[in-house]
C-alpha cells in the first residue's frame, strides 16, 4: 500500500502530460471542425507516405551511426577505471547543458558554405571550392547524430558497466579471439541497453524538426516539420495535426514492438 | 490593555501600507499598451527617450505595458477576451482581421486631429482599412533582394533573378507561404491578395519551379548568411538590409521593379477598453513629430508621419532603400486577411512544394 501512495505522483504527472495529451490527439484526429466523429483525416495522410520514408529512412541511418560509434566508446568508457569513467560520461554529456536548438545553430556556423569547416580545409589546402554541406541530408543526419549520440551511449554505458570483466577474460582463457568475444558474450550481454539506445535515438530523431529546418534549409519536409506547419502555420488544421501525429506514433510503436520481440529471443 | 494597544497599532500598520500604495499617486486613468516584443516603441530602454513617462506626466494617465511576438499570440488573448487592452498595434493583414471579425473600435478622429496634418496621404486609406475608421499606421517597411555584388554582377531587377539557374544554390527565400507566394504572384502580375484558385496555382508551380535554384527557406536567419556569404541573393526587409550593408560592404540592396510588399504595422483600439477617450489622446501623442520620429529611430522602420519624416536627417530622407519613391509605392500593396478557405489552399500547395522530390 505504501509503495503505491509513492507512485501518486508519477502516475498524476503521466496522466496530465501524457495520457490527457494523447486523448486531446485522438479527439482531433478523429472529428471534423464540428466536433462530429469522422474518418476522412485519414486520407490525408497518404500522399504524405513518402514524407514519412524520408524522415524515417534519416532517423534509421542517424541511429545506426549513433550504434555505430556508441557501441565501441561504451564498451571503452566501461573498461576504464572508476575515475576516468566518470570524467567521460560527464564530457559526454556536457553538450547536453546547451540548449538543443543552440547546438543545432552551432553546427549551421560548422557547416555553412563560408563556416568553420569549409574555411579550416580551404585554408590547408585540401580543397579549393567550399563542400556543399548545409542544406543536405547529409548535414540532417550529423545533426541528427550530434544531439543524440549521449541518449546512445548512455543506455549502452549503463549495461556494460554491469558485465564483469572475468566474464570477457573467461571467453578469452578459453580460446576466444576478440569478434567472437563480442559476438558471444558482449553482444547478448547488452541488448538490453542496445535497444534502449536505438529506442531513445530513433524516436526524436523521426519527429525532429528543429534539425532539418536549420540544417536542412527546410527544402525537404520531414514528419516533424509536416505535424509543425499544421498546428503552428498561418492557417492551423489541427485534425491533419493530429492524425499525423497519430499515425508517426503507431509506426514507431510497432517498430519497437518489433525490437522488442527480438529481444526476448536473445534473452533466450 | 497590551491587546487593544497592539490592536490599534496593527491596524494603523495596515492602513498607512494601504495609503502608501494606493494614495502616493492618484492618476485619473491606466491604459494598458500592447505592443510588438523588442524594441518596439521608445519606451525608455536602449538611451531612447521614455514616452510613456512622458504621456503620464503630461496626462495624468497610468500605462501598463504588454507585449506580445506575433500577430497570431496576440489575436488570441483578444479573441478569448481574457484580458483588456487599450492599445494594440497589429500589422495590416491582422488589422482588416480584426476589423472583419467586429474586435476593434471605430476610432473618433476629432480625439486625434494629428492625424490629418502628420499621417503621409499614401497612407491614408489604406487596403486593410479602406475607409480609414479603425487604424492609426504606426511604421512601415517593404521587402526587396538583397544580393552580393561580388557574385552578382549584373543589375537586380526583379524578381525573376531568384529564378535564375546561374545562381543556384545561392538563393535564400522566406520561408513563411505567405511571403513566398507574394514574391511568385508579383513576379507573375498578379495581387498578392489574389483569391483566384488559378492565379494561385500558377504562383506555387513557379515556386516548385524555383526550388532546385534556392539553397533554403529561412526566415530570420537570412541576415547572418548573407553577411557571411553563405549566399548570393536572398529576399530581406529594407530596414535590416541597410544595417546589413553597413556589416558586409558587398552587399547591396533593390526593389524589383514588379512591386513588391509593403508592411504596415497601425495602431488600433480593441473593442471593450474602458478608456476610449484616453486611448485616443495617446494615438494622438504618438502621432506628435518627436514622439513619432523616437519611435522610427529605436523600430528601424520607416516612419508614416510626414512631420516626423521632416525632422529627419538628409541622408536618412534621400535614401531610396529606406524612403522608395512615391512612384514605387504606388506599385507595391499591403496584405490583407484572406478567406480561410484561401489560405488553407495556399498552404497545402506550400506544403506539396516542400515535400514533393
Amino acid at each position: 500500500m505504501k509503495n503505491r501512495a509513492l507512485a501518486i505522483p508519477h502516475i498524476v504527472w503521466a496522466l496530465v502530460f501524457i495520457v490527457i495529451p494523447i486523448c486531446f490527439v485522438l479527439y482531433f484526429a478523429f472529428t471534423d471542425d464540428s466536433g462530429a466523429f469522422t474518418l476522412m483525416w485519414v486520407g490525408q495522410i497518404g500522399k504524405y507516405w513518402g514524407v514519412f520514408a524520408r524522415s524515417l529512412k534519416l532517423a534509421l541511418i542517424a541511429t545506426v551511426i549513433c550504434l555505430l560509434v556508441g557501441y565501441p566508446m561504451a564498451y571503452i568508457i566501461s573498461r576504464c577505471n572508476w575515475l576516468t569513467q566518470r570524467t567521460l560520461t560527464m564530457l559526454i554529456m556536457l553538450p547536453m547543458w546547451m540548449n538543443f536548438l543552440l547546438r543545432t545553430y552551432a553546427w549551421m556556423t560548422l557547416l555553412e558554405r563560408n563556416g568553420i569547416i569549409n574555411n579550416f580545409l580551404e585554408s590547408i589546402g585540401l580543397i579549393s571550392e567550399p563542400l556543399k554541406m548545409i542544406n543536405t541530408e547529409g548535414a540532417v543526419v550529423i545533426g541528427m547524430v550530434y544531439n543524440f549520440l549521449p541518449f546512445m551511449i548512455l543506455p549502452l554505458y549503463n549495461i556494460m558497466v554491469k558485465i564483469d570483466n572475468s566474464l570477457i577474460e573467461a571467453a578469452q582463457d578459453l580460446g576466444c579471439s576478440f569478434p567472437s568475444v563480442l559476438r558471444r558474450v558482449l553482444f547478448p550481454l547488452s541488448v538490453p541497453g542496445i535497444i534502449n539506445g536505438i529506442t531513445m535515438v530513433f524516436v526524436p530523431a523521426a519527429s525532429t524538426f528543429v534539425i532539418s529546418q536549420k540544417l536542412g534549409g527546410a527544402k525537404n519536409m520531414l514528419i516533424g516539420d509536416l505535424i509543425d506547419t499544421y498546428f503552428m502555420g498561418g492557417e492551423p488544421n489541427f485534425h491533419v495535426g493530429s492524425m499525423l501525429s497519430l499515425v508517426l506514433m503507431l509506426i514507431i510503436l510497432i517498430c519497437m514492438a518489433f525490437m522488442n520481440q527480438d529481444d526476448e529471443e536473445v534473452m533466450l | 490593555m497590551k491587546k487593544i494597544v497592539s490592536l490599534i497599532l496593527s491596524v494603523f500598520v495596515i492602513v498607512s501600507l494601504f495609503c502608501s500604495v494606493g494614495c502616493g499617486k492618484k492618476y485619473d486613468a491606466t491604459l494598458i499598451v500592447y505592443n510588438w516584443g523588442g524594441p518596439y516603441m521608445a519606451e525608455g530602454s536602449n538611451d531612447s527617450i521614455d514616452i510613456n513617462k512622458m504621456f503620464e506626466e503630461r496626462y495624468n494617465v497610468k500605462i501598463k505595458y504588454r507585449t506580445y511576438d506575433s500577430n497570431e499570440a496576440m489575436y488570441a488573448k483578444l479573441k478569448n477576451g481574457g484580458a483588456e487592452y487599450d492599445i494594440i498595434i497589429p500589422s495590416d493583414y491582422m488589422v482588416a482581421r480584426l476589423i472583419e471579425e467586429g474586435l476593434v473600435e471605430k476610432l473618433d478622429f476629432s480625439n486625434i486631429p494629428l492625424f490629418e496634418s502628420n499621417i503621409m496621404d499614401n497612407f491614408k486609406n489604406p487596403t486593410y482599412d479602406p475607409t480609414n475608421e479603425y487604424s492609426v499606421p504606426y511604421s512601415w517597411g517593404a521587402v526587396g533582394i538583397i544580393y552580393n555584388k561580388e557574385v552578382v554582377k549584373e543589375e537586380v531587377k526583379s524578381w525573376d533573378i531568384l529564378w535564375d539557374e546561374k545562381y543556384k544554390d545561392n538563393v535564400l527565400m522566406f520561408n513563411n507561404s505567405r511571403d513566398a507566394f507574394m514574391v511568385a504572384q508579383t513576379m507573375l502580375g498578379y495581387s498578392q491578395n489574389t483569391t483566384n484558385k488559378d492565379e494561385i496555382k500558377a504562383a506555387a508551380d513557379k515556386l516548385s519551379e524555383q526550388k532546385s535554384v534556392v539553397q533554403g527557406y529561412y526566415m530570420d536567419e537570412i541576415y547572418d548568411k548573407m553577411i557571411n556569404e553563405d549566399a548570393a541573393i536572398a529576399t530581406y526587409y529594407a530596414g535590416d538590409a541597410l544595417v546589413m550593408m553597413e556589416e558586409n560592404e558587398n552587399l547591396a540592396f533593390a526593389y524589383p521593379e514588379e512591386g513588391t510588399n509593403r508592411f504596415v504595422d497601425a495602431v488600433c483600439i480593441p473593442k471593450g477598453s474602458k478608456n476610449k477617450k484616453y486611448a485616443e489622446m495617446y494615438i494622438n501623442f504618438l502621432l506628435e513629430a518627436e514622439i513619432a520620429l523616437a519611435n522610427s529611430e529605436v523600430t528601424g522602420y520607416c516612419t508614416p508621419n510626414s512631420a516626423a519624416f521632416e525632422l529627419l536627417d538628409e541622408d536618412t530622407k534621400s535614401n531610396k532603400i529606406m524612403y522608395p519613391d512615391d512612384e514605387y509605392l504606388k506599385k507595391c500593396e499591403s496584405y490583407i486577411h484572406l478567406p480561410s478557405e484561401i489560405n488553407t489552399y495556399v498552404q497545402e500547395l506550400w506544403i506539396n512544394i516542400k515535400t514533393e522530390g
